[in-house]
């Protein structure tokens, strides 16, 4: 019986059958978890207030959110030191994160249900994101303006609103005129200064250039004065408003509005208003700077550093696969060295991504960029410019990572446009290079974007070799910004896979980072399969267009 | 000489002069002396002489493998893109050697265009196939293109058809019509000579008809050189035939001649059927 069954064929189906759903149900298992824990993460939790009392000691109050819990059965319990009554068969334990660092020193801690006398969720409960210190959570006492008190009790709380949208819009203009403005300034006061002391190793400062350069800089100091004068006044009115709040256990706390984010009351919100509040949390989290040693506020540098180092490592790795793919299998004899050649290529994809990175930081960034520096760069020494890993460096040694992918799939598209096509072609009197570049290497362009996919696949969740070679863990600015020339590819940059594994494993604050992890690998996995989409949409076009012919 | 390099001669001047008898002018276009065609250590052609006249048809017959296609690759040097091919002896094209040292392969090719066993056009538009040629050689003028492909299209009996879906991708035409547009484009950049490797071969019986009126049509303007396995079709459409056999050309003639009167056994028992 069986045996017939095993004749028909039946069992490998179901045994291919199963292999397929396995991949599937990993696929999935793990987009499921990363979505899950990721994007909870925004989402405004009730906050509790719990009346607690451990053995032997009084009563206390706890606010702060749920945000796990654990079963643990009695026997482990009792062997991790806990005491369990006879009648007790797990223990089961509540993670709260209950904020105020600052008063506290800490911002979570577990609890033992058994010890919870009473649960309750008051409407006037607040939470406050700070920009340091973590969140608070408490009451509000009373809202303060340059000491004195403006509103407290129940109507502090639409006060501070106004207020605090208030100081919001003056925190954007001091980060404006810090950021871009006197960021400016400064990026040309130090030309300047490379300016001068270029001229100075070229024995040309004389005192005509001399004059001019100090004209210039007076310029911009007075520039700068000016909005040294601005800023003050921003900053002593952002400095006025003072929130009071109180912890659960009745300590006061001063909050200037300047470091504060939002304050919100969870327990009193309707489902708009927490959809609201998660949208705009969501939208933060996409557009915004990282805070607090990467634990809170938003991502952006690092999306920004990862599609950035992808497009440029995509512009160099494309022509020059594409340049060695037509050479090795138009023009080369075939014959023992083209094979040599091949086996490289092949071998060199198997290579560890890491000793890429060794290899970039040592010939890249060390001897090319040294170099470069001694020749162009003499000004700035001794600090460096291109001799210090950077995004240029990062994205050729990637480009030298993926150029195997291209340059084997380009090689594949090649090969198969039909002889056909190419005797056509010379036989109306074209040339070999015409024939390439009119004919054969526009019908193997689908095969080079399929050769582009999968290097930009491997290249976007590359990791170690991008820490040797120019990711860091927080870049003070953009590669791409608004002072000539505009592209900086000698600045390092973030990356959203180091990112990770930054705020995953070099936390300072563990519990507080764990669902920004799961939430900036599910961006990571979003951006490499928007990037992967946008050559795929390309590549399907470019298939239309030159369908291959028949046989 | 080994048994098969030697010739089996044939009077080409008696062949000329007999169809001379009909019309005085006949100039030989393409003179093939001497040639040898090598694949690595194997010899394909055995010493080939042969002339074939201007603005006439000549058609190639023979079984499969005899070399007929490998020389009418020679005639414009497509044999060049074979690496182990090897040739000796010479092809004159209007007396200059095509062989020789100081000639452009790609002129030489656009004086001599070539249709292939397979429809191969490319997958551009019906117009930009037809301008390849034309744009290869740096022709972009608007105006002259549309004017080349419209007699280009009509002289391959297409452009009733096509006229209004040149902007259309070839790939998306029926295997008669793409086989005719390469001709077209063949016929946009003016070449003196059309070699028609098996044009019909894997056409349908309407579409090849169409192909054979087409040829006929075509040598008032251009020498035709077409190799053909279908004896019908050689009897048909061309006006000289040669007899190939295992890399060597038996017999030459004017079609009638070759077809009812043939001079050797082989030709007779190819012709007959009895063996091929």
């Amino acid at each position: 019986m069986i045996k017939v069954w095993f004749k028909t064929g039946a069992p490998w189906i179901w045994l291919n059958a199963a292999a397929v759903s396995i991949c599937m149900l990993m696929v999935v298992g793990i987009l499921g978890l990363v979505t899950s824990r990721g994007v909870g993460h925004f989402w405004p939790s009730q906050v509790k207030q719990f009346i607690y009392q451990e053995e032997g000691k009084p009563d206390k109050t706890i606010i702060g959110e749920q945000v796990d819990s654990s079963v643990t059965p009695a026997l482990m319990a009792k062997s991790t030191g806990h005491k369990m009554a006879d009648n007790e068969d797990v223990l089961i334990q509540y993670l709260i994160k209950s904020g105020n660092r600052d008063v506290t020193g800490t911002d979570f801690l577990w609890i033992e249900k058994r010890n919870v006398k009473s649960e309750i969720e008051p409407d006037d409960l607040i939470v406050v994101e700070r920009r340091e210190w973590g969140n608070f959570y408490g009451r509000i006492l009373e809202v303060k303006e340059s000491g004195k008190t403006v509103a407290s009790g129940k109507d502090a709380g639409s006060v501070l609103q106004s207020k605090i949208s208030e100081s919001l819009s003056i925190f954007k203009e001091i980060a404006y005129l810090e950021k871009k403005e006197i960021g400016a300034i400064n990026y040309n006061l130090e030309r300047l200064r490379l300016k001068q002391r270029k001229l100075e190793l070229e024995n040309r400062l004389d005192d005509k250039a001399k004059q001019q350069l100090a004209d210039e800089k007076n310029a911009y100091d007075a520039e700068y004065k000016q909005y040294q004068v601005q800023l003050a006044d921003l900053y002593q009115k952002i400095r006025r408003d003072v929130l009071v709040a109180e912890t659960e256990s009745g300590v006061q706390v001063k909050i200037p509005l300047a470091k504060v984010v939002r304050v919100f009351q969870p327990n009193s919100m309707s489902i708009l208003d927490k959809i609201g509040h998660y949208v705009a949390k969501v939208f933060e989290f996409l557009t915004e700077d990282p805070r607090e040693a990467n634990t809170e506020g938003g991502i952006f540098p690092a999306i920004f550093g990862t599609v950035m180092m992808v497009l440029m490592m995509s512009v160099i790795v494309t022509p020059f696969g594409v340049i060695a793919a037509v050479y090795l299998r138009e023009y080369a004899k075939q014959g023992f060295i083209t094979r040599l050649i091949r086996i490289a290529v092949n071998n060199l994809a198997g290579v560890p991504s890491v000793v890429y990175g060794v290899f970039g930081l040592g010939f890249f960034v060390y001897i090319l960029g040294g170099n470069i520096d001694q020749l162009f760069f003499p000004e700035s020494a001794p600090a460096p410019v291109y001799g210090t890993p950077g995004l240029l460096w990062a994205s050729i040694t990637l480009a030298l990572l993926t150029l195997p992918v291209v340059i084997v799939s380009t090689e594949e598209g090649l090969a198969r446009i039909p002889s056909s096509i190419r005797e056509g072609s010379l036989a109306l009197g074209a040339t070999k290079l015409e024939t390439l570049w009119l004919t054969v290497l526009p019908m193997a362009s689908p095969a080079m974007m399929t050769g582009l996919i999968l290097a930009v696949a491997r290249a976007a969740g590359e990791v170690a070799p991008l820490m040797l070679v120019g990711v860091v863990k927080l870049a003070p600015t953009l590669p791409l910004d608004g002072n000539f020339p505009f592209l900086h590819l000698d600045r390092k940059f973030m990356h959203l896979g180091f990112h990770i594994y930054d705020v995953g494993f070099q936390s300072p604050n563990v519990e507080a980072a764990r669902p920004l992890v799961y939430a900036t690998a599910l961006l990571l996995v979003l951006v490499i399969v928007g990037l992967n989409l946008a050559a795929i949409v390309i590549r399907n076009n470019l298939r239309e267009k030159y369908r291959a012919l028949e046989g | 000489m080994s048994e098969h390099t030697r010739t089996h001669a044939i009077d080409m001047s008696s062949v000329l002069r007999d169809k001379g008898n009909e019309n005085h002018q006949h100039e030989t276009c393409i003179r093939v002396k001497d040639l040898n065609l090598f694949y690595g250590e194997k010899q394909a052609l055995h010493g080939i002489n042969m002339e074939m006249p201007k603005q006439k048809v000549t058609a190639f017959i023979g079984p499969s493998g005899c070399g007929k296609s490998t020389l009418l690759r020679c005639i414009n040097r497509m044999n060049d893109l074979v690496d182990s091919a090897r040739i000796e002896g010479q092809i004159l094209l209007d007396n200059e050697n095509i062989y020789d040292k100081s000639v452009n392969v790609a002129a030489l090719r656009r004086r001599v265009g070539m249709v292939f066993q397979k429809p191969n056009p490319f997958p551009k538009s019906i117009f930009e196939n037809v301008a390849y040629g034309l744009r290869i050689q740096g022709i972009n003028d608007k105006r002259i293109l549309e004017e080349t492909v419209e007699n280009s299209l009509r002289g391959a009996a297409l452009w009733d058809e096509m006229k209004d879906r040149l902007n259309d991708n070839a790939l998306g035409m029926s295997g008669g019509q793409q086989q005719r547009l390469v001709i077209a484009r063949a016929i946009a950049i003016e070449p003196e000579v059309l070699l028609l490797d098996e044009p019909a071969s894997a056409l349908d019986p309407i579409s090849t008809l169409k192909i054979e009126e087409l040829i006929n049509e075509l040598k008032e303007k251009y020498t035709i050189v077409i190799v053909t396995h279908n004896m019908q079709q050689a009897a048909r459409v061309s006006d000289y035939t040669a007899f190939m056999y295992m890399g060597e050309l038996i017999e030459m003639g004017t079609t009638s001649e070759l077809f009812t009167n043939p001079v050797k056994k082989q030709t007779e028992d190819y012709i007959t059927g009895r063996y091929g």
